[in-house]
């Protein structure tokens, strides 16, 4: 049996591997999606905080023994704490003025941790192998998919809907939603605002660090790793519709799964369908698929 | 208005950040050698500030002066922009009195580069650009190709996977010029040799998965798979090969890996690959000895990159000594007349159509309990003497050589 020219097996096996990438993309634009939703911040240092959480895990390996499992606890609680300072110190000044300085700032930041790493670390990036419990491959009969890529779908997916569970269905949630449309409101009510904002960020920039250390063994870590994530999940996070948690999973899925088969059936613009479906949709829709229009 | 000013801002900072790394003062009584490479990005490692220690150290090894003339060495990031390095050059011809320009990684900016270089008739040896274009069809009198270029890494690799029993071919193939000529060049090796290729797949440049692309080469059945790409995506594409078990079924032929490469990946992941490089740090005594004076400054062995920009500048100086003069024509001429012999080179020359002709090596992988220490990564398995490796006259389409 064949599927658009090719084999069922090796089109089943290409739907699984977008299917592990798109739920990176889904992680990853789900942070900035919480981010930008709540606090009206666009990101821009969102890969490089990506980038942090691999090189934590891989540098409290290497310095300190600590295992992949402990890893995925402390990266990011480290990256979420380092995203408070940067909320606390810098981005606090910016919720009056235009979002373009948000970007600016972030950006910047992004910059400077590039380059801060690479200065340390070099380009040509670290090994992190894949934990003991997750080696070695289970035949699918259409394909054989390696343990590890298995345990990504898995976990990203938990994360991804516990988070939307949280922020859409739970009391938590709905504080932080009307903190952000009226927070002298919800100050009133005795909620500590600014602290919740800021844990916000902290989670946003904790999510991103969770996708690094998942990605750690799949990939080499360096220093570039985010940037060059980090174009394709902005323009997922817009095709979803900017701030939409669930606009941002399902699209982050969608699209692995479409650069998937794309690099199939025309691998040269397996990097550029993402930003043709972009345009496609901003022509439809301005607000993207899941987004409100204001 | 607004972005205006941040415009100029921005403007005046990036001038100030080049400013410093280029010496302001003019002068003739100084010989100026510059290095313009990638300082910053995916090709850093293998040359960038790694380079300019060589170069300077071989200043330091010439005593710092020739012909009672100070040597200075100047180097900028090309980004890997062909525009940014072409104006750099200029730049540096038209206001710094550069005497020697030294092309890092990247065809595309080497190729733009050899262009100012002759035009303002001053010598440009690239040793970082792979293209074998830099002294076939686009040669000029005042381009010198140092290390390696894709023709000899086709052979190389080639030639020795099909003998060793790898006939058939498919290609991971990054998708510009560079892939493009790699592929072509190999392939011509391949059929050359009786194998033959079965198919290609090319991805973008910095993929960041080369999963589907790796199951489809699986799928083709063939034995070798070549990979025509570079740096990061080569070692992505290696590493993914071993997750998927691709290994277990072909064999990986990577047709350009530095050393840093698989320091980075490791043995156990690259044990047993073949590869060709034109520079090996752990091969005799010499090299050996430089590569440890190298390790102290930078904490890494040097890429046969670096070593080659060391052969550069050594070898430059060496003619500017000879002929008490920095004018391009004598020194180039001098250059030409004169065996190369240093670390990196043993009795190599400069051919008519710039190419300079030296020994190329086919390297195997260390296992890992071969590998006696940090770095000690590679076997070497064959040695192309001089002219085997190289584009031939017959094939040439140079025409200052014909």
């Amino acid at each position: 049996m064949e599927i658009l020219g090719i084999p069922l097996q090796a089109f089943l096996g290409q739907l699984m591997l977008g299917l592990v990438n798109g739920s990176f993309y889904a992680m990853l634009s789900l942070g900035l999606a919480v981010i930008f939703g709540l606090l009206g911040i666009v990101n821009f240092a969102h890969g490089a905080l990506y980038m942090l959480g691999a090189y934590v895990a891989w540098l409290s390996l290497e310095k300190f023994g600590l295992n992949y499992w402990a890893a995925l606890v402390l990266a990011p609680l480290v990256v979420g704490a380092l995203g408070i300072v940067i909320e606390r110190t810098l981005l606090k000044r910016l919720y009056k003025v235009d979002p373009i300085y948000g970007l600016l700032l972030t950006f910047g930041l992004a910059l400077i941790a590039e380059g801060v790493l690479r200065d340390q670390f070099g380009v040509s990036g670290q090994q992190y192998p894949v934990p003991e419990a997750l080696q070695g491959a289970t035949d699918l009969g259409f394909m054989i998919l390696p343990n590890y890529r298995a345990w990504v779908i898995v976990a990203s997916l938990t994360v991804c809907f516990g988070t939307w569970f949280v922020i859409e269905r739970t009391r938590l949630g709905s504080y932080l939603r009307a903190g952000t449309e009226n927070p002298s409101l919800v100050q009133a009510f005795g909620v500590n605002v600014p602290a919740m904002v800021a844990l916000t960020y902290a989670a946003g920039a904790g999510l991103a660090a969770l996708a690094g250390v998942l990605a750690a063994p799949v990939i080499q870590i360096t220093p570039l790793m985010g940037a060059n994530l980090i174009i394709v999940v902005f323009a997922v996070v817009v095709i979803g519709g900017m701030g939409s948690i669930l606009g941002a999973i399902l699209t982050g899925l969608v699209l692995g799964v479409v650069e998937g088969l794309t690099k199939v059936f025309y691998p040269e613009a397996s990097n550029i369908v993402v930003f043709v479906i972009m345009a496609i949709v901003l022509m439809l829709r301005p607000a993207g698929l899941f987004g409100k229009e204001k | 208005m607004k972005l205006g000013k941040i415009a100029t801002a921005c403007s005046l900072l990036l001038g100030a950040a080049v400013g410093t790394s280029a010496h302001a003062q003019i002068s003739g009584d100084v010989i100026r050698i510059g290095l313009i490479t990638d300082m910053s990005g995916l090709y850093s490692d293998i040359d960038g500030a790694g380079g300019v220690e060589a170069i300077r150290m071989a200043i330091a090894d010439a005593g710092g002066s020739v012909a009672g003339k100070k040597i200075e060495v100047v180097f900028a990031d090309h980004q890997n922009k062909a525009d940014v390095a072409a104006a750099k050059a200029r730049e540096w011809f038209d206001t710094q009195g550069l005497d020697l320009l030294i092309g890092g990684t990247n065809s595309g900016t080497s190729l733009a580069m050899a262009k100012v270089a002759a035009e303002k008739k001053k010598p440009f040896i690239a040793v970082g650009a792979a293209t074998s274009a830099l002294t076939n069809d686009q040669c000029n009198p005042y381009t010198v190709h140092w290390a390696y270029d894709t023709v000899a890494l086709a052979k190389g690799t080639g030639n020795a996977v099909v003998k060793a029993g790898g006939k058939s071919w498919y290609f991971l193939t990054a998708d510009y010029a560079f892939g493009a000529q790699l592929q072509n060049d190999t392939s011509a090796v391949v059929k050359a040799a009786g194998g033959n290729v079965v198919g290609s797949v090319k991805h973008p440049l910095s993929a960041t998965d080369f999963s589907s692309f790796l199951l489809q080469a699986q799928a083709s059945k063939a034995q070798i798979l070549g990979l025509a790409n570079a740096g990061g995506d080569t070692i992505n594409a290696i590493k993914a090969a071993n997750e998927f078990g691709i290994t277990k079924s072909m064999k990986l032929a990577g047709l350009l890996v530095f050393i840093n490469d698989i320091h980075s990946l490791g043995l156990k992941t690259t044990q047993g690959m073949y590869l060709t490089d034109s520079w090996y740090w752990n091969r005799d005594a010499e090299t050996r000895a430089w590569g440890r004076r190298f390790f102290e400054k930078m904490k890494r062995m040097p890429s046969s990159l670096q070593a080659g920009d060391y052969s550069v500048a050594t070898q430059y100086l060496a003619a500017v000594k000879a002929t008490g003069s920095d004018d391009p024509d004598k020194v180039l001429a001098q250059m030409r007349k004169t065996k190369i012999n240093d670390i990196f080179a043993k009795d190599g020359f400069i051919r008519g159509d710039g190419r300079m002709v030296h020994d190329m090596y086919l390297m195997q992988v260390k296992t890992p309990d071969k590998s006696t220490e940090p770095w000690d990564y590679y076997n070497v398995v064959q040695t192309f003497k001089g002219e085997e490796a190289w584009t031939t006259k017959a094939e040439s389409k140079c025409a200052l050589w014909k």
